[in-house]
Formats: C-alpha cells, sequence, structure tokens
C-alpha cells in the first residue's frame, strides 16, 4: 500500500495549466489580510520549474522598478489560484538563470509561435498573437 | 478512558501536505496498529496498573516457546512487538481486545520514541562538531582531537572528555508533535514533522506528557 502516494494526491490540484519555462504567465495569489482575503496578481518570466508531484515549483522572474524580483511558487499550493499563459516565449534552456544578469533588450525571448503542423507546439499553440 | 492513548507502528516516510490554510507542512506517515491486549496488570498482582500491548503479527517459528506461550495464554496470535503502557486507573479493556490509531485524533499532541539511525564510529568532528585542524602550513593531523587535558597536573584526562564515539542506533523520543490525519481504515497516521530512525523503523507513539500550550499562528 502507498500511504505516501496516497496522502500526497489529496493535496494535489486537479488540473494544473500547462506552462514551460520561458512563458511570461500572471499567477494569481491568494492573500490573507486579516479576515478578508483578496487575489493578487504577479506577472512575469517563468524562469525554472523544479520539482515532482507536491514538491514541485515554479520560478517567477519580473522586474519591478528597475530591481529583479523573483517569486518562488509550489504548483499545488492552494495559495496560487490560479495560473495563466500570457505569451509562449522560445528558450533552448530549463532553466533561464542568464536572465538574472541582463535587463531590457538582453532579456528578451522571442515568442514561440503556432507554427502549422510543427511538433513541438502541437497541442500548445493557443499564444495570443 | 477506553482505550490507551498508545501505539505501535513504523516509519513509512516523509513528504509535504498543504493544510486548509494554504501552508505547506513537512510530515511523518507511520503505518500503526492495530494493536492487542496481551496483559492485564492490576493493583492486587503487581503492585499497580497497566496493560500489555502486541503489535505486528509474526510466525510462531520467529519466537521462543515460552514467548509463544504468553500469547496463547493470552488467546491471541503471536506477535513481534510487546509493551507495557502503564495506568493511573484500572484497566476497562480486557485480554485480547483490539485497538487502532483512532485513539488518536487530529489535534492532538503525541511523543514519538524511536531508534535513531546508526551512523557507526564517529570522529570527534561529525560525533561533537569539533573544528578540526587547518589543512596547510604543513599540518599532518587534519581531523583529530587536539589536545586532551593538561601535563602532570592533574596527570590524567578528565573524565567526560568527548573522543572518537559511536553515534546513533540509540532511542530518542521527539515530543509535541501535531497529528494531522488519523486513517483507522488503512491503520496510517500523519504527524507534522520529523521522527526518529529509518523508513520502516520501529517506533512507538504515545500522547504527549509534557504539552506546553502552543502559540496558534
Amino acid at each position: 500500500m502507498d500511504l505516501i502516494g496516497d496522502l500526497q494526491k489529496k493535496s494535489l490540484k486537479e488540473t494544473v495549466p500547462t506552462f514551460d519555462v520561458g512563458d511570461t504567465v500572471d499567477v494569481e495569489v491568494r492573500i490573507k489580510e486579516g479576515e478578508k482575503e483578496r487575489i493578487q496578481v504577479f506577472s512575469g518570466v517563468v524562469i525554472a520549474k523544479k520539482g515532482g508531484g507536491v514538491n514541485a515549483t515554479f520560478t517567477v522572474r519580473r522586474i519591478v522598478q528597475g530591481e529583479g524580483v523573483e517569486r518562488v511558487f509550489p504548483v499545488h499550493s492552494p495559495k496560487v489560484a490560479e495560473i495563466r499563459v500570457k505569451r509562449r516565449g522560445r528558450v533552448r534552456r530549463a532553466k533561464l538563470y542568464y536572465l538574472r544578469g541582463r535587463t531590457g533588450k538582453a532579456a528578451r525571448i522571442p515568442e514561440r509561435l503556432p507554427a502549422a503542423g510543427s511538433k513541438a507546439n502541437k497541442g500548445k499553440g493557443k499564444a495570443s498573437s | 478512558m477506553s482505550a490507551p492513548k498508545y501505539m505501535m507502528g513504523r516509519k513509512v516516510g516523509m513528504t509535504h501536505v498543504f493544510t486548509d490554510a494554504g501552508e505547506q507542512i513537512p510530515v511523518t506517515v507511520i503505518t500503526a496498529g492495530p494493536c492487542r491486549i496481551s496483559q492485564v496488570k492490576n493493583a492486587e498482582s503487581d503492585g499497580y496498573f497497566a496493560v500489555q500491548v502486541a503489535y505486528e503479527p509474526v510466525r510462531e517459528k520467529v519466537l521462543s516457546k515460552p514467548r509463544n506461550g504468553h500469547f496463547k495464554k493470552a488467546g491471541i496470535d503471536s506477535h513481534r512487538f510487546l509493551r507495557e503502557v502503564r495506568l493511573d486507573e484500572p484497566a476497562e479493556l480486557e485480554v485480547g481486545a483490539e485497538f487502532k490509531v483512532d485513539v488518536f485524533e487530529p489535534g492532538d499532541r503525541v511523543d514519538v520514541i524511536g531508534t535513531v539511525k546508526g551512523r557507526g564510529f564517529q570522529g570527534t568532528i561529525r560525533a561533537h562538531n569539533f573544528k578540526g585542524k587547518r589543512r596547510t602550513h604543513g599540518n599532518m593531523n587534519q581531523r583529530g582531537p587536539g589536545a586532551i587535558g593538561m601535563h602532570s597536573q592533574p596527570g590524567e584526562v578528565l573524565k567526560g572528555q568527548r573522543m572518537a564515539t559511536h553515534w546513533g542506533d540509540e532511542r530518542a523520543t521527539v515530543r509535541n508533535l501535531e497529528v494531522i490525519e488519523v486513517d483507522a481504515e488503512n491503520n496510517s497516521i500523519v504527524l507534522r514533522g520529523a521522527v526518529p530512525g529509518a523508513r520502516q523503523g520501529f517506533v512507538q507513539i504515545r500522547a504527549a506528557r509534557a504539552c506546553r500550550a502552543r502559540k496558534e499562528s
């Protein structure tokens, strides 16, 4: 009997949107202020995905007032209410840590466009052009 | 009190879960029970109140004849583990009675007793966090303990001087762990935090003795 697996399943979300490293996403985060709960959006580029199952996390990087800010979110955390992919990026690396040293033009990521019949984009190619 | 707040089990492993508040917490999964009463002790015959509890049925071949005879007398199968639980009042359970992990419920505080993983014979650096010596300037004794005493006064090494030693493989108690989940059907219990020992290791769970009120976060 797989007691640990069964326990973990309870913590997993039923559906997690597909997103990849290089994508620009809006992450809706539930924030508790006293009794009230509200949703804050953190948007930026996914620069890393780590772990599997309940331990899966992803790192989102954005530039706030000229300062780089990175947040690590557990994929299955109830505090992460929603992950919306705004733009798919074409990258050739699994971890985009090289973006940390770059700003402005150098930190651009080309958009991945759903080329007709291309294998890599099958089923994922819903980029909002 | 019906059944004693006590359980024996084996550690399954650790993982994370999310609480309702969205907090990610480390948990240990333990497969515990069912346990059976193999003997009841009372003030008249033994001078105190207690129950003897058995866990994990085994083939008779595994145990000695006297041990098997003890289980026969109680009218239950042979079990690998026997432990005694002291009680303040006469036991309400009879010999042969079975009880499960649902003696605990989520929110309870428990102590867990287990056997620490054995580390073998370890030097002072690993065993006592000694600093070691420098690696350069001709030093040929990098991990030694250094001086262990004075000169001819006192002329001996003081008692209690920390030296290389066997480490681990000893009993340890972790106190005041929070019960997160209890599943009597699958004989499993989930506790917040870590528990001594390796996976598959034998552990005992009892109601927390020194239950200081914790700040609710």
